[in-house]
């Protein structure tokens, strides 16, 4: 009888996962697109890979050390954080400024506001837009098979014909990572496959913007198309805008925070200045995330009917 | 220390309004974009506050207490426009890059604040070297900012350029770079300085607003502060006049005790 009265208190049931293995996993997913970046950008894109993963960890450790905290490089969020950076960097960057990047994301978006699980804000795409705004010009040019030339999405924007099959495959100028479609895709379906992530968040961003540019753009099947392929928007939506920290945890919150995001996308790329917006939208929305979670808090058991 | 020169202290490093009281935000985030706009700002500033302090502090028995708001603002509106013009005629192209900082030193809350804090409790000659090193704080603390950010962000000092235009941070010239640079500067400063208000080094005191009396002097508080000390040396030493009271008392008690006693031993005998 003793025995059975030594109970702990709840939680009573405990899953396996840990931020170890879901990092790894998000690394995993990110991986066909690595490759397919290094193999349509050569070396290059590997060189800027490596320095941007060394850049994040590296600083991480440094930090951690210096302020005596305890470290925590080896649950891989800054190799991801790294990762995902360098996958939003043309090929042809120098590579000092994917390191500064690193930097500042690690140190001024994630460790001085409390380390992993703390920052307001995507590390990753806070240090792409600290990058995108001080160097506009080195982050904006891209170039494939020593040619450079504008994205297909600023090819929208000005009104001229985009080949969709091309950049379903691929075969585009941009960053690293968010080239191909297919590439993101099938890592996204193995984040969806080890639940890593729910389609809520990524299947109602791109849905938004879809009907977004239908809407407000041009009604027509290619233009909508290339809008959903085009960009930052595939990679943004599964692997960006998914990230735990910064998304909200309730369901209803989630889909808000996908259409919130669509919209925003929408208003960049259709409204705005430039051909892209997916990076701005996602910290913009990570930002509203508290407020979106206070109004669709579920209620407590009992509580309904109030 | 001569209470002069520990205004001066007192300003640039004990309170500097910059880093450490967090004043005056609005220009020292807006045009701190070269070391020279820096300058210029905290000069034109330290001028308007040295003279509203002056002034302020001199008119402290005339001016009503209910309008006393109303009355700063005219003196310092007053003096931002000498300056103002003063700046359009001499130096024209610092009044250019400053544009409309330069009106919006009225609101400063630097001003205010010296002449609600101290001018206005204070004689005349401390209110101005209060002046004098809330001004000189808030230029030192302007143009560290803006040297920072001109170096980082516009690979210059005092214009002359030394870094090549591809190794710029061009965000430390825009608005964040201001909020950058400024924290950071901040975070120095209260890890390495000199104790101050805010970095922990100075003696805890039990009162809730930190024991400064200088601060509040000649305030509400401070004269109920000072009431409450009368009343309770009064209740003290009351009490001690009792407790003397109540021990002679006890003493002819015991006296009167001893003679009745005494009386009855002659009775009986």
């Amino acid at each position: 009888m003793a025995k059975l009265l030594n109970v702990s208190s709840s939680p009573h049931v405990r899953s396996n996962d840990t931020t170890q293995g879901l990092m790894l996993d998000v690394c995993i997913a990110m991986l066909p697109a690595t490759a397919f970046g290094v193999f349509q950008f050569g070396l290059n894109a590997l060189l800027v890979l490596i320095v941007t993963v060394a850049a994040c960890v590296l600083s991480e450790y440094v930090y951690e050390t210096i302020m005596k905290k305890p470290v925590t490089v080896y649950d891989m969020s800054a190799v991801v954080t790294g990762m995902i950076l360098a996958l939003n960097m043309p090929a042809n960057i120098p590579l000092w400024i994917p390191a500064l990047g690193g930097i500042f994301a690690i140190i001024v978006v994630k460790q001085l506001y409390g380390g992993i699980g703390q920052n307001f804000m995507n590390p990753a795409l806070a240090g792409r837009c600290f990058l995108l705004i001080s160097f506009a010009g080195k982050m904006s040019s891209f170039t494939l098979d020593g040619w450079t030339g504008a994205t297909p999405l600023a090819q929208l924007k000005a009104g001229q014909s985009v080949d969709v099959a091309a950049m379903f495959v691929g075969k585009i100028p941009g960053t690293i990572g968010e080239v191909s479609v297919i590439a993101l895709l099938i890592g996204a379906a193995y984040l969806v496959y080890k639940k890593v992530i729910t389609l809520r968040i990524p299947v109602t961003y791109i849905l938004t913007v879809a009907v977004f540019a239908f809407i407000f753009g041009q009604q027509d099947m290619t233009y909508v198309a290339a809008h959903i392929c085009g960009g930052g928007l595939i990679f943004g939506a599964f692997f960006m805008a998914t990230d735990y920290v910064t998304s909200p945890i309730t369901p209803g919150g989630q889909i808000v925070f996908g259409v919130l995001l669509g919209i925003l996308t929408g208003l960049f790329r259709i409204f705005g200045g430039s051909a892209e917006g997916v990076s701005y939208a996602i910290i913009i929305s990570n930002m509203l995330v508290p407020l979106i979670e206070k109004y669709t808090l579920p209620k407590a058991f009992g509580r309904e009917g109030k | 220390m001569n209470k002069y020169i520990e205004r001066l202290y007192n300003g640039i490093i004990k309170e500097n309004p910059t880093f450490v009281l967090m004043l005056g935000m609005c220009p020292t985030l807006a045009v701190t974009t070269t070391a020279i706009n820096g300058i210029g700002m905290g000069l034109s500033t330290t001028a308007v506050l040295v003279f509203s302090n002056l002034l302020i502090s001199a008119l402290r028995k005339v001016i009503p207490d209910r309008v006393r708001i109303p009355a700063y603002i005219v003196v310092v509106a007053s003096l931002v426009t000498i300056v103002q013009l003063l700046l359009q005629a001499f130096i024209p192209s610092l009044y250019e890059s400053l544009g409309i900082y330069i009106p919006l030193i009225v609101v400063n809350c630097i001003i205010l604040g010296r002449a609600e804090a101290y001018a206005a409790k204070n004689g005349v000659a401390e209110s101005i070297f209060d002046g004098i090193g809330m001004g000189l704080g808030f230029t030192v603390g302007l143009t560290c900012i803006a040297l920072v950010r001109e170096i980082i962000g516009g690979g210059a000092v005092f214009g002359m350029e030394f870094i090549p235009e591809d190794f710029r941070i061009t965000i430390f010239g825009l608005a964040p770079g201001a909020f950058f640079v400024l924290a950071g500067l901040t975070a120095l400063q209260n890890k390495f300085k000199a104790p101050s208000a805010t970095n922990g080094s100075v003696a805890p005191s039990k009162l809730a607003c930190g024991g400064n009396c200088m601060s509040c002097s000649g305030s509400a508080c401070m004269a109920n502060h000072a009431a409450l000390e009368e009343i309770r040396a009064k209740k003290e030493a009351e009490a001690q006049a009792a407790k003397k009271a109540a021990a002679e008392k006890a003493a002819q008690a015991k006296k009167e005790a001893e003679l009745k006693a005494k009386e009855a031993a002659g009775k009986e005998e």
